[in-house]
């Protein structure tokens, strides 16, 4: 019968290398979906998933029994993902006007596409996956803490080190073009 | 009849960002105002597209390949080579002393190198205070490129066979892996970007190695050698040691005539 969470954290926290194996293989592809939709790259992905499982090894000690791992495990890579995107933050070429423009003029191209066949999934999970990896590093992560994750803008502002108003305005900024890009297909 | 709702109005509506007065104008608005409730269905039918769009997924095998990057990086409590240092305060100061010197050699070798270094393959042109920092970063970055070279020879010249035996190869892969992980760490903090480029495409096979079983099937190590010979790994950890080995001795010799 496999272990549970709990115990499987016990037996890792009293040094048993592959009880912590086997938590991340239970939990290591969930922490890289969310890094993946944080940080929008697969490398980044995957050196997050690695420090996620490292802090948390390192904090194993620290969590309680009581507690959902799984839970934990999501806030650690989520801090993990916000240090990443932080630490990149003054490599980030801005996204300003210009690149609206771009999403109205790519978006023009789009509107001729008949809604059966944009209801085909593939076709809608490119689009979306294209206007998600145009958002810059900051409205990507504003945005899916806010929309995925459902974090409050007044929290937002405080993890990723914002004013209020400036994170309040990455989200804006990040739905104004999702909405540039996607809209056309949800016309009705 | 209050003014349209703006864009971003819309948008904290949605999200319930509103204060309560504000929120329940917006509600009374949207009530009576056929162009901004058309907006906000818009929106809402744009946020139930991103939600449509599943996360991506890790790829195949990404326990496997996680698992092995993660155990070289794993700090005590643990059994296998890392007890090395673990059961010996001594020899974790020793790796301590060695990190900190690596580290302010890399800073030392970027701060005092007269070319804007974006490779290590640049000749080497290290001034006096930081020679000794730079050669012993030098001494350490090529004696790992030397001993990562001969792992990725030995892969590539294993003799034939239905069931081919890499478990040497594979521990060393493991030890080398933390070792590269730092390296390329700090050359990434240093805007060495082409040693730190280098460095990540290693990274990328010595983790396939690690995270291999003991033994490979002709198949699986004719896979191995595909991706240490796509991307000309081989070549450039041969061209880079070299380099640094060139490096080195310029070093010396600049540090001879200070002296």
């Amino acid at each position: 019968m496999p272990h549970t969470d709990a115990t499987t954290v016990a037996l890792a926290r009293d040094g048993d290398c592959d009880a912590f194996r086997a938590l991340m293989e239970r939990h290591g592809r969930a922490v890289y979906r969310l890094a993946h939709r944080m940080t929008g790259s697969p490398q980044d992905a995957e050196d997050v998933v690695q420090e996620t499982f490292l802090r948390a090894y390192r904090q194993l000690g620290r969590f309680e029994s009581r507690a959902n791992f799984s839970t934990w495990l999501h806030r650690i890579a989520v801090n993990c993902s916000i240090d990443l995107i932080r630490s990149r933050r003054h490599q980030e070429t801005g996204h300003e006007a210009a690149d609206l423009e771009h999403f109205e003029a790519s978006a023009e191209d789009r509107v001729d596409h008949s809604p059966e066949r944009l209801m085909l999934s593939t076709e809608v999970q490119e689009r979306v996956t294209a206007a998600m990896a145009a958002l810059s590093a900051m409205e990507r992560a504003a945005f899916v803490l806010r929309h995925f994750e459902g974090q409050s803008i007044e929290d937002i502002s405080r993890s990723l080190g914002l004013k209020t108003n400036a994170a309040k305005h990455s989200i804006f900024r990040a739905v104004r073009k999702m909405r540039l890009a996607l809209e056309p297909f949800v016309e009705t | 009849m209050m003014t349209h709702l703006t864009e971003d109005d819309l948008v904290l509506h949605y999200y319930g960002e509103m204060d309560a007065a504000a929120e329940a104008r917006a509600t009374a608005h949207l009530g009576e105002c056929g162009e901004c409730h058309g907006s906000y269905s818009r929106l809402q039918r744009v946020m139930a597209l991103v939600d449509s769009v599943p996360a991506a997924d890790a790829p195949e095998g990404f326990e496997r390949v996680a698992w092995a990057r993660l155990e070289a990086a794993l700090p005590a409590r643990r059994s296998g080579w890392l007890s090395w240092f673990v059961y010996s305060p001594a020899r974790l100061g020793f790796a301590a002393i060695v990190l900190v010197l690596v580290t302010g050699a890399f800073f030392a070798g970027r701060l005092l190198s007269h070319a804007p270094s974006t490779t290590v393959a640049t000749g080497a042109t290290g001034a006096a205070p930081g020679g000794v920092r730079e050669r012993i970063l030098l001494v350490d970055l090529g004696d790992h490129l030397d001993r990562s070279q001969m792992m990725l020879v030995e892969l590539v010249s294993a003799d034939d066979a239905d069931a081919v035996d890499i478990s040497a190869e594979r521990t060393r892969a493991v030890q080398l892996l933390a070792a590269n992980r730092l390296y390329r760490e700090t050359a990434l903090r240093t805007g060495d970007t082409a040693t730190a480029a280098l460095l990540g495409d290693l990274e990328r096979v010595l983790v396939d190695v690690a995270a291999s079983p003991s033994t490979l099937t002709q198949g699986d190590l004719d896979e191995v050698r595909r991706r240490i010979d796509s991307n000309g790994l081989l070549f450039k950890v041969r061209v880079v040691s070299s380099d640094v080995r060139e490096r080195q001795r310029a070093a010396l010799k600049t540090q001879r005539i200070v002296s």
